[in-house]
């Protein structure tokens, strides 16, 4: 398994730049997503089908594919190593000054890709083709998810675990590239901890504003 | 100073072990965890019984010889960057349970108790963690200036005791703390820099064979480190790794 | 009998070694792969030519009793390494290292050995450097250097505190090169508990596996023991706990002579014992000394905390004795003052046995940043096992074992008196004379390691090329294994009640007490006694468990403290042999009248090594005499 997979660095180094594609695709989703607070359909329709029929988002549509699958194989092949290397656990374990996060990714990840599959069945599919829906007007089908009780604690309680695990994941994936210094590392950190906040923050705005107010 | 100690007792590597509990009151606020221990072990000697078995040596710190898992922490409770010898009994109350463990990782199997087999740390090491150099080979020492930042950052990664505390406290009880300060350490030297590229990929390749697991950037071996090793040297591990098999 | 010949080459000081380089015999590289050479001990000597070896193609097995090669106990050095390389351009040379040897060592050492080790003394350091030891450097990139040990130039190089550490682990570097190479297979965990010797040379060893308990038969065609010291014989020490002279003993027992045996070098700059569980004492270095002062109380018993105790009430008695020196006298000098201010009842702490170092005037002149700079991981470290803070209070110190000049004799090849078996670093008595001169100790283990030993043993094998591989079913060797078992069942087989840990406390207190700083005859006589007794009890009263077959911490104990008994035996004996004061060894029989250190060169100026003859019989001394024609025998006086 190891040879096929590469060596322990070289799978972390696909993790972390699979990582930061998504990471870098997540602004990228946010900025469409505020055009939900507009009560006119039109523009963020348009910005949906750009999405879908744009030449070059559909090339990266495939790389950011091709990152979401290899991320969750490759955690979860790293974790089940990670497992295997410690056969027999612990009787009393006591946190150390670490990451915290770092501990729960996998956990995390999990709760993250359930979401994003049922993500994926109410918008992905349904442009695709694979699940049937009016894949011309999202605005509408995301207006009336987000007044379904049920769909916006999920889609809340989502989010913060998804800010879970950006706080780690930022910071990790420069470290994991070797960009450890003592004058930027710190500052890394910052912006880290600021995306992990404001990201997952103006997502969640976005269902809240809706079910109250519209 | 009245102690309930936990500690894990196993016959050999195939037996199965188990905790056993200890009452245990001769213990005073100014011993080392391990004179405790050597004074559990008198006891128990004493009753004919099997003495608990840990390795240790230099007992200042220095050798890397002992490494107990303390009450959840490699080396113990209380105090940073300290070993098992150093580890006073003043950070233990009157009354303390305390659970005494071996290290935990697949590629370090318990021999006996709480003594466990780190010969991975040397087969890491023999795939590449050296200069090659030949005695009587060496141009005089000022042949090759070193900046003094670059030789100090050496020193700092060089000062690693091998004692494995990174592993054990890993939870994916990975050891790239201890290969990345070996990486580290001759990397940052011009000396090391010749083999650099080899070396990064080969000690990569064999920690990777002897089981140990993957780093998550978590950070507890750096907090758990007697030495203080930084996860600066993990990072520049990654670099030289990449930069070697991308040339 | 054996004559005592030391093979010292002719020819003036200065040429000795290059002469015997250029005419010393020389195996071929075909031949080297078929002659196999056993080294007890990784540290910087059994490392070092164990990769030397290695290097030059000889098939080298080396053997350790820790898990792994890289925990020998050189890794505890703090101070430095001396090298004459003279960078600072302080007038260092080979001859001024060699004299300060000559002349720390108390004159009771052999001139030609000691010149060797200062000569190669620059290509251990170009070595360690090559190797990628990351010695300190200044801001132009080079090399620094500090003065250490009270003499007059720089030439000590280091890494913090942690030189030892640093130069072992560059060792042990070049020696899993060697591993890697197939050239040296590694064999740890494993204790020497036998030598072999087939038609009067050395061939062989026995071991003990210590985790499986299997008794181990291997061959060579010379056999090296770099095993160390045997401070340890005082229970508290400053060595590993582990560390111990067995293999040395067993060596002596089959006819390799012990010289020097009282000479233990007491290190001043200890922290004290605080319990009688103590099991260790570390060490703080010396350089303390450099901003540090020493005093004690000058009301006796005086139990008042340090720092109320007023200035005028304190008795600096290292700048009150030696106003030249003051804090910075040699290590015996120093141990020796601080024993008899606290036998004189002037100590302080719980028990007496510890006196002041204090840091306030050097805080109040230098600013505690500066200090902390200087000895921040020391004043740690002190905190750490004392919970004393030394930039508040003073720290507490007291004298501890710390280094043997004594140890196998040797001749110039490094070779003990059986042929075949070599011994190197601080196992063997060479270089040191009757004190060992601060940074010598890495110097001398890796020269010998690294650039002596490969010369010497091709010399002597270039006569066994024609010998095959030594088989181990040979009588020599099966009857070998029988004594180490029978010895082995003979411990195991006592039941008694107390443990091998509590003979080898009450052990070094004996020793400690009689045979330690200071000696005199009646102390000595009194010891012997009482060793001879308590050695009776250890074989009457021992318990240990009886599991052979597994890993038995007690037993590996119990075999070390068996032979402690007899080391303390003949240490006290050449202790008492040896009339004079000189070094570390000091007879209150001969001091001056203001209480120093008073050498009989007339009578004394000779290597004391002693001939084991049988199981209680007394050992047969042997002297070399030792000729000083390179330097002048001057008094050591730091007045």
């Amino acid at each position: 398994m190891g040879k096929f997979f590469g060596s322990s660095v070289t799978k972390k180094f696909v993790m972390a730049v699979a990582g930061l594609f998504i990471i870098l695709f997540l602004m990228v989703h946010l900025g469409i997503n505020f055009f939900l607070l507009i009560d006119d359909p039109v523009p963020f329709n348009s910005a949906a089908h750009f999405m879908a029929t744009n030449i070059i988002v559909k090339v990266f549509e495939v790389v950011l594919m091709a990152g979401f699958l290899i991320h969750m194989i490759w955690g979860v092949v790293l974790q089940i190593q990670n497992w295997v290397a410690r056969p027999k656990r612990y009787k009393r374990t006591s946190s150390s000054q670490t990451s915290f996060f770092s501990k729960y990714m996998i956990y995390l990840g999990i709760i993250i890709a359930v979401f994003l599959f049922i993500h994926f069945m109410n918008f992905y599919f349904v442009k695709l083709g694979l699940v049937e829906g009016d894949h011309e007007n999202f605005h509408l089908m995301a207006n009336n998810l987000f007044h379904l009780p049920l769909y916006v604690v999920i889609y809340l309680v989502s989010f913060l675990f998804l800010a879970f695990h950006l706080h780690h994941a930022f910071q990790s994936a420069f470290q994991t590239l070797g960009l450890n210094h003592n004058k930027y590392t710190p500052v890394i950190k910052g912006i880290g901890l600021i995306y992990s906040i404001i990201v997952p923050l103006g997502f969640s705005i976005i269902p809240i504003v809706i079910y109250f107010f519209k | 100073m009245k102690l309930t100690l936990k500690i894990w007792r196993q016959k050999n590597a195939d037996a199965k072990g188990k905790f056993i509990t200890y009452d245990f009151d001769a213990a005073s606020p100014d011993m080392s965890f391990l004179e405790m221990l050597d004074a559990l072990n008198t006891k128990l000697i004493k009753e004919r019984t099997d003495p608990v078995a840990f390795d240790h040596d230099c007992r200042e710190g220095i050798c890397g010889s002992c490494g107990i898992y303390i009450n959840g922490h490699p080396h113990g409770p209380g105090k940073k960057a300290i070993t098992t010898c150093h580890l006073s009994m003043r950070e233990f109350k009157d009354g303390d349970t305390v659970y005494v463990e071996p290290w935990r990782a697949k590629a370090f199997p318990v021999v006996k108790d709480l003594i466990v087999d780190r010969t991975a740390f040397d087969k890491i090491q023999i795939a590449g963690g050296f200069i090659s150099t030949n005695v009587g080979s060496a141009p005089d020492s000022h042949a090759i200036p070193v900046e003094k930042s670059k030789a100090d950052e050496a020193f700092d990664s060089a000062i690693c005791i091998g004692c494995g505390a990174c592993v054990a406290a890993c939870k994916n009880a990975s050891a790239m703390l201890f290969v990345s300060a070996k990486i580290s350490q001759f990397a940052l030297l011009p000396q090391g820099r010749i083999e650099a590229k080899e070396r990064v990929q080969t000690m990569v390749k064999k920690m990777d064979e002897l089981g140990f697991g993957n780093c998550s950037n978590t950070g507890a071996c750096e907090a758990e480190c007697p030495k203080e090793i930084s996860l600066v040297n993990i990072a520049r591990m990654n670099r030289e790794f990449y930069w070697a098999k991308i040339q | 009998m054996i004559k005592l010949d030391a093979n010292i080459p002719e020819g003036p000081l200065a040429e000795k070694w290059t002469r015997y380089k250029a005419s010393a015999k020389l195996v071929n590289p075909a031949n080297k792969k078929k002659l196999d050479i056993i080294v007890v001990g990784t540290g910087l000597a059994g490392a070092g030519a164990a990769s030397a070896l290695g290097e030059l193609g000889y098939q080298v097995k080396n053997f350790c009793y820790q898990d792994t090669p890289r925990r020998a106990h050189s890794v505890a050095a703090q101070g430095g390494i001396n090298a004459t390389k003279n960078y600072k351009n302080d007038g260092d040379s080979i001859y001024r290292l060699f004299y300060d040897m000559i002349k720390g060592g108390d004159y009771r050492s052999r001139e030609a050995n000691v010149y060797r080790a200062a000569e190669v003394s620059n290509d251990v350091i170009d070595h360690f450097t090559a190797m990628g030891v990351p010695f300190a450097r200044d801001y132009g990139g080079n090399l620094d250097n500090r003065s250490f040990g009270g003499v007059q130039v720089s030439r000590t190089f280091y890494a913090k505190g942690q030189t030892g550490q640093q130069c072992l682990l560059g060792t042990y570097s070049s020696l899993i090169r060697q591993i890697s190479k197939g050239t040296v297979t590694m064999y740890p965990r494993r204790e020497m508990l036998e030598l072999v010797i087939i038609d009067g040379k050395a061939r062989g060893i026995i071991t003990r596996n210590l985790i499986t308990g299997e008794i181990e038969r291997h061959s060579a065609h010379a056999v090296v023991l770099a095993t160390g010291g045997y401070g340890t014989i005082y229970y508290l020490s400053t060595l590993a706990v582990n560390s111990n002279p067995s293999a040395v003993w067993k060596a002596h027992k089959k006819g390799a002579f012990f010289a020097n045996t009282s000479f233990i070098q007491i290190h001043p700059t200890s922290i004290p014992q605080l319990n009688e569980y103590q099991s260790k004492l570390t060490l703080m270095s010396e350089s303390l000394r450099n901003d540090g002062r020493i005093w004690v109380p000058r009301k006796k018993n005086d139990k008042r905390v340090a720092n109320e105790i007023p200035e005028e009430e304190r008795d600096y008695y290292l700048e009150r004795r030696y106003p030249a020196f003051g804090n910075l006298v040699p290590r015996d000098v120093a141990s020796r003052a601080a024993k008899e201010r606290c036998d004189a009842g002037y100590g302080v702490g719980e028990t007496g046995l510890a006196v002041y170092l204090d840091f306030r005037d050097a805080i109040k002149k230098q600013g505690k940043k500066d200090i902390e700079a200087k000895y921040g991981n020391l004043f740690e470290l002190c905190e750490i096992i004392t919970g004393i803070n030394p930039y508040i209070d003073p720290m507490r110190i007291y004298p501890a074992g710390h280094y043997t000049m004594g140890g196998l004799w040797v001749d110039y090849n490094l070779m003990t008196t059986i042929p075949g078996l070599f011994s190197i670093g601080e196992s063997n008595f060479s270089d040191h004379g009757a004190n060992r001169l601060g940074a010598s100790s890495l110097m001398q283990a890796s020269g010998d390691g690294y650039f002596i030993i490969p010369y010497t043993i091709s010399n002597y094998l270039a006569d066994d090329i024609k010998t095959p591989s030594i088989s181990t079913d040979k009588q020599e060797f099966e009857d070998a294994e029988k004594l180490v078992k029978e010895r082995l069942e003979k411990l195991v087989s006592i039941n008694g009640t107390q443990t091998a840990t509590s003979f080898h406390k009450r052990l070094g207190e004996i020793m400690w007490n009689y045979c330690g700083m200071s000696r005199n005859e009646d102390g000595l006589k009194k010891a012997k006694q009482m060793l001879e007794e308590l050695k009776k009890e250890f074989w009457t009263d021992l318990i240990i468990p009886s599991d052979l077959n597994s890993v038995n911490q007690e037993v590996e104990k119990a075999g070390r403290v068996a032979d402690y008994f007899e080391i303390a035996d003949l240490m006290v004996n050449d202790a008492l042999n040896r009339t004079e004061s000189c070094g570390a060894h000091f007879r209150e029989e001969s001091q001056t009248p203001e209480g120093e250190a008073l050498r009989d060169d007339k009578n004394f100026s000779y290597v004391a090594a002693w001939e084991y003859t049988g199981e209680s019989k007394p050992h047969k001394l042997h002297k070399e005499e030792l000729k000083f024609e390179n330097v002048e025998v001057q008094v050591r006086s730091y007045k």
